[in-house]
């Protein structure tokens, strides 16, 4: 069974205007990720392939940065002092494709394309491809230095604009990241705020079994970071962070986002086995129930 | 365009080509406030002390990283900046290979590889530092631009067409001193071979730091009635491959010679060429091993990059005739 435009029935939530209320805003992003995550549930059934367990993990994140946070639009997707936002963890393209029509930056309708032949969305982002997206990603361990030289050419510019970075905590054993850290460390890049979807599983195993990042909070503090713990699947723990970024001048931030893969489908979460694995009929019904 | 008259080229003075390098990337940074450097510890070795002084927030130094540096040229480049990575091409293109594919090629960022000391330049310190396999391991990448300049002339013109171009380019500069062989009035064309020396018996294609060695090689046989065409190929990608189709319908065979691999590099290209549009004898001159120590030069001679060596190759292919 193949995605068609009548599984892609999302509406276009947009952004809120800049002075709206917390609470609103909250609200609003609540009801972006419960749209994103429908959406892309049917994305990846539909599709029969994609990465629904980091999906899920990430859309509240996503959802808040495109909701509230980013200073971004539809209409100037080449402004020069646009925000940056690098989706590093570039196998959960189908949660950012999802987000990216739930703001308008891309017709839901053409959601239905997801990984047939000659479509734009590709199993992972590329900037040439899709507005909004801005950085070609999937090898892990890439995000990080680009968002590095995206913040570096910020302040060249002496420009306000932002970089943020959203990437897995399993992909933190690519060494690439540390070499970016000590350098966004040394150039006192304070505009640049990593967000770890800290999830604690990669594609097998748990990371603690595989590579283990802790203490992760201490690593990122002796790296030169100011380091912030949240609940990354509670909306206004993540406005209220991610909007008061950075939290010492001079220093880059690092806001570890604790979550649960697959979350919050009862059968998905925190369950090592939905990496990559693609909802059946029964589980698709399920999960849109648990959504709904 | 070509200096060819007297004395014989391997009697001119000789020019260290990351000098031309410096003297325009500064000459670029003062026209152009977007243009910045980013190394990775190697400010020396790019010789960018005298930029680092000129434009001490525009030359960017990431430290021992070099999959962070072309990672960071790529966010650079993103952001509006015109990024030139300088650092010793063996770690370049090697350690940050995947970045160069990924973060680079296919995201088509507008960033400038400059592969300093490429080939054998780091000749005694082993194979670990010679970078033979550059020109083959990027030739793979699509939408690279691939330089390989000659001289200083050459150095410079290249550099300043990267600066205009929107797009990734690789550009080798050597350490090893070469002397000149294009005359002020060069200007660099991307995809376009010159021939340097005209000539119907047989044809010998170079670049970098070898193409003198080549003009060298045709004095010699010069001298033996034997009239060898001589090509520059500065682009490795995209290839002339109609200059190289001329010559393999109307000489004897191709001799192609390069301070790099034996396979997968100019030879590698020509060889494509050649057996795709117009079969014909090609002779690749390269490395075809991990070298063992020496001076650049010794290896250069030992690989028969030498004029004896380049001379002795076309011979052969003369003899055998068309």
């Amino acid at each position: 069974m193949t995605l068609t435009a009548e599984h892609t029935t999302m509406p276009v939530l947009g952004r809120l205007p800049v002075h709206s209320s917390r609470s609103a805003q909250v609200a609003h992003i609540t009801e972006a990720a419960r749209q994103i995550r429908i959406q892309d549930l049917k994305l990846v059934h539909h599709a029969g392939a994609g990465h629904i367990g980091g999906d899920f993990s990430s859309i509240d994140i996503l959802a808040t940065l495109y909701g509230a946070v980013l200073d971004v639009a539809p209409d100037r997707v080449d402004d020069p002092e646009r925000d940056r936002f690098i989706l590093s963890k570039g196998h959960v393209a189908g949660a950012l494709y999802t987000t990216l029509a739930a703001f308008g930056f891309l017709p839901v309708e053409e959601l239905a394309t997801f990984l047939k032949p000659l479509s734009a969305l590709n199993g992972h982002p590329n900037r040439r491809k899709v507005a909004g997206v801005e950085a070609n990603t999937g090898p892990l361990g890439h995000g990080l230095p680009v968002a590095v030289g995206h913040a570096l050419s910020a302040k060249l510019d002496v420009s306000l604009r932002r970089t943020y970075v959203l990437v897995g905590d399993g992909e933190l054993q690519e060494g690439s990241n540390w070499e970016a850290m000590m350098a966004a460390s040394q150039y006192q890049l304070d505009r640049l705020t990593v967000i770890v979807d800290r999830n604690r599983l990669q594609q097998g195993a748990t990371t603690q079994e595989t590579n283990d990042l802790d203490p992760l909070p201490d690593k990122a503090a002796a790296f030169g970071f100011a380091v912030v713990e949240v609940n990354g699947h509670d909306h206004g723990e993540l406005l209220d962070v991610l909007s008061a970024v950075p939290f010492r001048p001079g220093k880059p931030t690092f806001v570890i986002a604790h979550t649960h893969k697959g979350h919050p489908i009862s059968f998905m979460s925190n369950n090592v086995a939905w990496h990559h694995r693609v909802p059946d009929a029964a589980e698709f019904a399920q999960a849109l129930k648990e959504l709904s | 365009m070509t200096v060819t008259d007297s004395p014989s080229i391997a009697d001119r003075p000789r020019y260290d080509c990351r000098d031309a390098y410096v003297e325009t990337l500064a000459e670029l940074a003062h026209a152009d406030h977007r243009i910045v450097g980013v190394v990775n510890d190697s400010v020396g070795s790019s010789k960018l002390n005298s930029f680092r002084k000129a434009f001490p927030d525009r030359l960017i130094n990431v430290g021992i990283a070099e999959q962070d540096m072309v990672g960071v040229a790529s966010g650079l480049a993103n952001g509006g900046r015109i990024p030139f990575v300088s650092a010793a091409s063996c770690f370049l293109t090697g350690r940050a290979l995947e970045q160069i594919k990924a973060d680079v090629a296919y995201s088509h960022t507008n960033v400038k590889l400059c592969g300093m000391s490429p080939g054998v330049a780091y000749g005694e310190l082993g194979p670990t530092h010679h970078s033979i396999e550059d020109i083959a391991w990027l030739r793979a990448i699509s939408g690279m631009t691939i330089i390989v300049p000659a001289d200083p002339v050459e150095t410079a013109a290249a550099l300043r067409w990267a600066a205009a171009s929107d797009g990734p380019v690789f550009i080798r500069v050597s350490r090893m001193s070469v002397p000149r062989i294009y005359a002020d009035d060069y200007t660099f064309e991307p995809g376009r071979a010159i021939t340097v020396r005209a000539g119907d018996d047989v044809t010998l294609i170079s670049n970098g730091t070898v193409l003198w060695r080549a003009l060298a090689a045709a004095e010699q046989l010069a001298t033996e009635g034997i009239s060898a065409r001589v090509l520059s190929m500065p682009t490795v990608k995209p290839l002339d491959t109609g200059a190289v189709v001329a010559a393999a319908r109307e000489t004897a065979g191709i001799v192609t010679a390069e301070e790099g691999v034996s396979g997968g590099g100019l030879g590698g290209a020509v060889a494509e060429a050649v057996v795709q549009h117009h079969p014909a004898r090609v002779s690749i001159l390269g490395i075809p091993e991990f070298a063992p120590t020496g001076s650049a030069a010794y290896l250069l001679d030992r690989y028969g990059l030498s004029a004896d060596g380049i001379a002795s190759a076309a011979r052969a292919l003369v003899s055998r005739g068309k």
